[in-house]
């Protein structure tokens, strides 16, 4: 199916800024689920709230818009009750690690089987470009006029030890390495983490001084690098990009709940 | 549990209807005083085959319950005022985009942790409006074992009617108490199956819009029709709208699909109302107290009634003004500051003749501090 069938045409425009990188991530995200040939009917996204979480509304599959943090507390829900979904999860980096931050670590923990897609922009963009977990110390932010004091998260290194046995991190600038690392993702039996470096042009690009949005992507590419290049090595500020878990061996969730139900069935009869 | 003469705790009795009444799915995190609810579901639902989890908060348990009722199950959550209070943004949610589900809040003493493991009933208004936004809501109590099965059963019901969160309002009292409890067979409470769509795969399916009863069918999510659901204002389709005359028309259908029922949804008991000059209106625990007072005086002769709420909300007002049209003095009992009393007054034709009885220091309201009021009223000092 082309990926354009996977959108509700009659949903555009959509309300995402010129250049936000936003949409980069949806068209990864849609070719991914092409190559996998997967059915709009076998697909449910779940999302929060921030500009990021609107995807839901664009794409036509099961779609569920919830609250601002919650979206993987409902997507539990979902998939204990019918397993065979394709749960996907798109969230922002305020969505999944502030509000969202404690039921982002226990559904790693559980390793129950979800793609969260975590497009950091490094600000909360819905509201106007306040800082988040993401921003980097000395950012600024709308409401950071003197430098942001905190410190971010490494949304790699959270996910990996709350126990998510998929792990990986890509740009927007890198789409088709995105599109390949969310097709592995979706394809993944247990909790799988993808964060997208995703530029907000609109508040974190103007704040910080980084240009419009082909500037900030071009500060992606020049920024990082591939997970265990020797570019890293020789210049520890570099991001790394690639996949970092991917271990296909921890029991997942749904299917530890469904030897449960039978020792329980077991024990009843 | 097979059916018939029990002797079990309140939270016990109230696990049991929940899955006489088809309960599939239940997330919930530990609190006292409802923890019992938890320990016996963890036991009894995957024996059905259906889902028990402990998660890791009150918020994440009402979001999960929403997201698993939404895929067809029926779900339930349990907890008591510090996990309500963190319930209150899901609660929100499941009124705006419909979704049935049933909370138990096994009350404690408040505000903040307060009063673990005490009685106290001081939730009430919380139920009412701890959700923020206009709304309606559906909150319903009990106050033997026999009526919390027979409640509980009618929180689910009512939940699939109305495509709507349900509260039940337990007490510690009714919730740790032992007495006996009969279990119907089953089929003798009916019991009400999710109304589902009957388009078939490839018809245009609208699941927010009402067919000529003002009843939503619901399509299993994740199965044949696929839609939007989300906490914004939206249309039939689900979709966000700010359109001025769609937010007017939802948020009058949310308020009024109960509104218009509160007849259907009210459940209430009376005792010896008929001629009774002083009127005694109460709920849960402390309804037995109640009852006990006017059984006491009815023996003397004096002409005491009880009317004993089971739905605080929608608040039965109409049933009582009638029933306390000829009263001299209505005395309301319950476990807070007068949460209840405020509605009563505004139900009755003179407001000045109705008093409260209460304790709020987290024990439970005896007949003794009753008889202490009736002695005020009556002119016999303390
Ligand atoms: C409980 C709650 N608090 C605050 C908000 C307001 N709010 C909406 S979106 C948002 C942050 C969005 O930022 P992010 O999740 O990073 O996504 P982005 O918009 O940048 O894509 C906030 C704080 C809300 N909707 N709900
Ligand atoms: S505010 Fe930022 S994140 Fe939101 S749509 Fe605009 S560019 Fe994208």
């Amino acid at each position: 199916m082309p990926f354009k069938d996977y959108l509700r045409k009659r949903f555009f425009p959509h309300i995402w800024c010129p250049g936000c990188g936003h949409g980069i991530v949806l068209g990864c995200l849609l070719r991914a689920i092409e190559q996998l040939a997967i059915g709009k009917n076998d697909v449910v996204m779940v999302s929060g709230i921030g500009c990021s979480s609107r995807i839901c509304g664009y794409v036509d599959f099961h779609t569920l818009h919830t609250l601002h943090g919650r979206a993987l507390a409902f997507a539990t829900g979902v998939k204990m009750s019918v397993p065979r979904l394709n749960v996907i999860v798109p969230m922002g980096d305020g969505d999944a690690l502030a509000i969202g931050g404690n039921h982002f670590i226990h559904a790693a923990r559980r390793n129950i089987a979800m793609t969260a897609i975590v497009m950091n922009n490094r600000t909360y963009g819905m509201t106007g470009g306040q800082y988040s977990p993401l921003s980097c110390h000395g950012d600024f932010a709308t409401n950071a006029p003197y430098g942001n004091i905190d410190h971010d998260f490494d949304v790699v290194e959270l996910a990996r030890a709350a126990g998510a046995t998929f792990v990986a991190r890509s740009t927007t600038f890198h789409a088709r390495q995105t599109t390949e690392i969310i097709r592995k993702a979706i394809a993944h039996p247990g909790f799988a983490v993808v964060e997208v470096l995703s530029q907000c042009p609109t508040y974190y690009g103007r704040k910080n001084k980084q240009g419009g949005a082909a500037e900030m992507m071009e500060w992606y590419r020049d920024n990082t690098t591939p997970v265990g290049s020797k570019a890293k090595q020789q210049n520890p500020t570099l991001i790394e990009r690639g996949i970092f878990v991917q271990d296909a061996g921890k029991p997942e969730y749904c299917c530890e709940y469904k030897k449960l139900v039978e020792r329980a069935r077991r024990g009843a009869s | 549990m097979s059916a018939g003469l029990k002797f079990v705790q309140g939270n016990e009795a109230c696990v049991e209807a929940a899955l006489y009444a088809g309960l599939q799915f239940y997330a919930g995190y530990p609190i006292t005083p409802s923890s019992e609810i938890a320990e016996h579901l963890a036991v009894r639902l995957p024996r059905v085959g259906g889902t028990f989890l402990q998660l890791e908060d009150e918020i994440a348990s009402i979001c999960a319950i929403i997201g698993a009722s939404l895929t067809g199950c029926k779900v339930m959550t349990a907890t008591s005022g510090p996990g309500f209070s963190l319930m209150q943004e899901g609660l929100g949610y499941a009124i705006m985009a419909e979704i049935p589900c049933v909370i138990v809040n096994v009350m404690r003493g408040g505000p903040s942790t307060g009063l673990p493991t005490c009685p106290s009933q001081g939730d009430i208004c919380q139920a009412r409006w701890g959700a923020h936004g206009d709304h309606a809501i559906i909150a319903l109590t009990a106050s033997t074992l026999q009526d919390v099965f027979e409640i509980t059963v009618h929180a689910f019901n009512t939940a699939e009617t109305y495509r709507t969160p349900v509260i039940l309002l337990l007490d510690e009292v009714v919730g740790h108490m032992r007495e006996k409890l009969v279990v119907p067979e089953a089929g003798a409470i009916a019991t009400v199956d999710r109304l589902k769509t009957s388009l078939k795969l490839g018809m245009d399916y609208h699941p927010y819009l009402p067919r000529e009863d003002g009843r939503l069918p619901m399509s299993d999510f994740g199965g044949q029709h696929r839609y939007n659901v989300t906490g914004l204002f939206h249309d039939m389709w689900g979709f966000p709208t700010q359109e001025p005359s769609m937010v007017h028309g939802l948020l009058r259908h949310l308020v009024d699909k109960i509104a218009n029922n509160a007849d259907s949804i009210c459940r209430y008991k009376e005792y010896y109302l008929e001629d009774a000059h002083i009127v005694l209106i109460s709920y849960g625990g402390s309804a037995r107290s109640a009852l006990h007072v006017v059984e006491n005086r009815r023996v003397r002769g004096e002409r005491l009634g009880l009317l004993e709420l089971q739905t605080i909300w929608p608040f039965p007002y109409s049933v009582v003004e009638s029933k306390c049209a000829n009263a001299r003095y209505i005395v309301v009992v319950e476990m807070n500051m007068g949460q209840v009393t405020r509605a009563v007054k505004r139900a009755v034709a003179h407001p000045d003749r109705v008093v409260l009885a209460n304790r709020i220091d987290g024990v439970f309201i005896t007949p003794t501090d009753i008889r202490n009021i009736l002695r005020l009223i009556q002119g016999k000092g303390v």
